[in-house]
């Protein structure tokens, strides 16, 4: 039988999606269900004095006022965005003071609004700088990485370069803002908690509920079968979960608790700004013989995230004399967290735009200059690579592209009032698995459950799993059901750092695997059914000490509007080399997903930072501007084929983050090649665009 | 108790060619109507404000920001949502054309975008112009890639689907 791993197969639950059957975490009636609405703080830092709750509890339909003086006790768990209403401590502007549960939305959050909070407020502290006073070093950046590295005598290095580089890039706030806003239904069955909870994992929801409310495992059952996005703000748990299952256990009736757009600004995380000094220094030919990638990025006083910012250049390129820092500091503000490709994207926008401006001082194409400077083995750390497809995926975008046509003279292509310009960066991701469980059972009638706690927030993750059981079970996908998104099944790797698929699709293998021998085993299907179950622990553990990475190529073309400075992206195209592609379809729908949200971030993405309230300016769409449809004009992604047996067994990479590093860089090199103006902070706006 | 009264009112609408007669508070949207008294979840909330899109369904043909019109106000018109588009066995070419181009990744502005794109086709065909329509003047507007995003960038995607939703509407478009 041929296989379908590869194919361009239809998502499995489009049907259900295009006729709005799909029932998202706020989406399930439940009998005598109750509405909770999140009342937040609105000074930067200090204490809530008092809640005055009697009005509210005097308004219809109003069933109870939570605040830390009445709310169920948590026990201890080492984020502090979960002990949600254990103190009066106010750690940032938008942090939870109360909750307020109604009959009906509508009654909730009339008495929300009206709520009298009392504050003893202090001056507070919300803006990054590169001289803040209280930098420091954090014990390793996310996710367990080290801090800062040295290989060699960087200020030698530059010391003796025939060319440097030498420049600060900035990257702003940006808000992950997922299409369906954080949402969790909750409900007590006796001393069972159920929750609708939307996330990345329901594993990792799971754990945290059993250990806030001091639950057993089996007590606590988390269903997220279909999540509207995620981007990594549902990477974890976040504190409506917690609320929705508190004031359900206090009240005794279902509760819903769903973020808005605004509150999503400050209660699930955003990607840090940056600012990045890199400094380069190479021989005449742009062979580099030093590179210095210095990061200084935010985090919150309630729980410490240290954006992984500059292991971008721990790995791309060669060089005898290279080091990386990390320093952070801990403002009165929301906590940052993941946001796609934490530390790769915007990292890349830094690096790659550095090693633009040195081809251009050398006078060496781009692309060549990046094959100039291929590593053997990764430059920091010196291990060698599974795979490393970087300079393949140059050539056959540079081919696609039509690169070779291009004059590489800055500011000369003109068309009316356009400016035009190509340019090119690279991206990589690294390419992870994490233990998983799985089960896989033989059915009566020949057909195959697989159950596995994996989400599908839109990647297609449900589908692929099919494709990968179909084959390796060696019958139809229509004879293979995957379930996921439900705790009930057991641990398993969430849908985040690219890892989805390459953790939960080697443990479906394993289990496939282990149930062919066990029919084999029995002369078949027993009436009863097998069931087979499979933990892939031990195999990850074992895995040789290699770097595993996927790689890409990303071009753009642009043409800026000299008297408006808008700037348009007629198109854009990424090369990738991720390993084997499951679904051709899904995975292409993904690689131009992240390049489209590449290209918000390059243009449009920007959370202001208020310093005299303290909070986030723009927290909705008319002030946050996320890339819309007359936006985006011709994206393509495509790939080459990679075989790695040093991955897993289906050989995958992930392909979640990497369409999202480099597109910046990318825009950002084709608006120099149009202006001859380098933009070296984001977004690239109109008045950065014509005041340079 | 009369301020509990005082805030409701009796209400018909008329959803997917079906009466409802419900007892509302006068603060909920058509979005929360839809979504929390009839149990129609296909139309979603993106952002309360009329700024995503995801709520959009068709009143007499039209499209509308559910979330941005209270329910007492929506008892005059014939609504339509994603519920009353299509359905399994009868899909909308617009449905099928999204399941076959991939016009969707995690699904939540899926219901709004492919109302949109119902009542985007009608305007088209009724003549109207859009921002980017080259001549206002000119008679029937040709449905290009370009009209088609700009018309429907009234609905937002993050998971960045937009190349496809354009194909899609184009292959129905044909
Ligand atoms: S929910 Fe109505 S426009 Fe966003
Ligand atoms: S498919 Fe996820 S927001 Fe459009």
């Amino acid at each position: 039988m041929s296989g379908t791993v590869g194919a361009p197969v239809s998502r499995i639950e489009g049907l259900s999606k295009v006729t709005g059957e799909a029932r998202y975490a706020a989406d399930f009636p439940l009998a005598g269900l109750a509405h909770g609405w999140i009342v937040q703080s609105t000074i930067a830092r200090g204490r809530v004095e008092s809640v005055d709750a009697g009005a509210a509890l005097q308004m219809p339909g109003v069933l109870a006022v939570v605040t830390a003086t009445n709310a169920m006790r948590l026990q201890d768990v080492d984020d502090g965005e979960l002990l949600v209403l254990q103190d009066q401590q106010v750690h940032y502007r938008g942090q939870t003071v109360a909750l307020v549960v109604g009959d009906t939305l509508e009654q909730a959050r009339a008495a929300a609004d009206g709520l009298p909070v009392e504050y003893q407020a202090e001056p507070h502290d919300v803006l990054l700088s590169a001289s803040h006073p209280r930098l420091f070093a954090p014990d390793h950046v996310n996710p367990n990485l080290p801090t800062d590295t040295l290989t060699g005598d960087v200020e030698a290095g530059l010391a003796g370069a025939a060319v440097t580089v030498d420049h600060t890039y900035s990257t702003p706030a940006e808000h992950n803002n997922p299409m369906e806003p954080h949402a969790t239904t909750a409900f007590w069955d006796g001393d069972r908690l159920t929750v609708y909870d939307s996330n990345q994992g329901a594993t990792r929801v799971h754990q945290a509920l059993v250990r806030l409310f001091g639950l057993e495992d089996s007590a606590v059952r988390v269903v997220s079968e279909h999540v509207g996005g995620g981007f990594g703000s549902k990477g974890g748990a976040r504190s409506q979960a917690v609320l929705a299952a508190m004031a359900a256990r206090m009240l005794g009736r279902p509760i819903r608790v769903v973020l808005s757009r605004k509150q999503l600004f400050s209660l699930v995380g955003y990607r840090t700004p940056t600012i990045q000094r890199v400094r380069l220094g190479s021989d005449r030919g742009g062979r580099l013989v030093a590179l210095d990638h210095q990061v200084v990025e935010q985090t919150s006083t309630v729980y410490e995230f240290a954006e992984q910012t500059a292991v971008f250049s721990r790995v791309m390129y060669a060089t005898p004399n290279l080091s990386t820092s990390h320093r952070l500091v801990a403002l009165d503000v929301p906590t940052p967290r993941w946001m796609r490709a934490p530390g790769e994207a915007p990292g890349s926008f830094a690096v790659e735009s550095a090693m633009d401006e040195l081809a251009e001082a050398c006078g060496v194409d781009p692309i060549e200059l990046r094959i100039r400077n291929e590593p053997v083995t990764e430059p920091e750390g010196g291990r060698p690579f599974s795979s490393r497809n970087l300079i393949a995926c140059l050539r056959e975008g540079a081919s696609r592209f039509r690169w070779a046509e291009r004059d590489p003279r800055p500011g000369t292509r003109r068309d009316g009032q356009w400016l035009m310009g190509t340019g090119v960066a690279a991206s990589t991701y690294p390419a992870r698995s994490a233990p998983s469980t799985a089960s896989v059972s033989a059915q009566e009638d020949g057909s195959f459950i697989v159950r596995l706690t994996a989400a599908d927030i839109g990647t297609g993750a449900r589908t692929a799993l099919t494709q990968v059981a179909a084959d390796e079970l060696q019958v139809p996908m229509d004879k293979v059901e995957v379930r996921i998104g439900d705790s009930d099944f057991g641990p398993a790797m969430i849908a985040g750092g690219s890892m989805g698929m390459a953790s939960w699709g080697w443990v479906v293998v394993k289990a496939c695997r282990q149930l062919i021998a066990d029919i084999d085993r029995c002369g078949g299907v027993p009436d009863d059914g097998l069931v087979a179950r499979a933990d892939t622990a031990d195999d990850i553990a074992a895995q040789a000490d290699l770097v595993r990475h996927s790689f890409g190529a990303q071009f753009a073309e642009v043409r800026v509007d000299v008297d408006t400075g808008e700037i348009r992206v007629p198109r854009l195209l990424g090369v990738f080399a991720a390993g084997r592609i499951v679904n051709a379809k899904t995975a292409r729908s993904q690689l131009i997903g992240g390049m489209t949200m590449g290209l918000s971030m390059a243009l449009f993405e920007e959370s202001l930072m208020d310093a005299e309230f303290g909070d986030y300016l723009n927290h909705d769409f008319a002030g946050y501007h996320i890339a819309a449809n007359a936006d985006v004009q011709r994206i393509d992604a495509t790939w080459i084929d990679e075989e790695d047996d040093q991955l897993n067994p289906l050989g995958v990479k992930g392909i979640g983050e990497i369409g999202i590093v480099g597109t910046a860089a990318a825009i950002a090199n084709a608006v120099y090649h149009a202006t001859g103006q380098r933009q070296r902070h984001l977004p690239i706006r109109p008045d950065r665009v014509l005041s340079p | 108790m009369p301020e509990r009264v005082a805030t409701l009112s009796p209400i018909r609408l008329s959803v997917n060619g079906r009466e409802y007669q419900l007892e509302l508070d006068h603060r909920t949207t058509l979005l929360d109507a839809l979504r929390e008294n009839l149990d129609l979840t296909g139309s979603k909330k993106g952002c309360d404000h009329g700024q995503c899109g995801a709520c959009t369904v068709m009143l007499d043909g039209r499209r509308a920001n559910a979330c941005l019109i209270f329910a007492v106000a929506a008892q005059t018109h014939d609504i339509t949502t994603i519920e009353g588009v299509g359905a399994a066995g009868n899909l909308h070419p617009l449905q099928q054309a999204f399941i076959d181009h991939d016009g969707l990744q995690c699904g939540y502005c899926t219901p709004g975008q492919i109302c949109s794109a119902v009542a985007m086709l009608a305007e088209v065909e009724a003549g109207w112009p859009s921002a980017v329509t080259p001549d206002v003047a000119a008679g029937p507007v040709d449905l290009d890639e370009s009209e088609t995003r700009e018309r429907m960038s009234g609905n937002l995607c993050r998971c960045g689907a937009y190349v496809n939703i354009v194909a899609a509407i184009q292959d129905v478009v044909g």
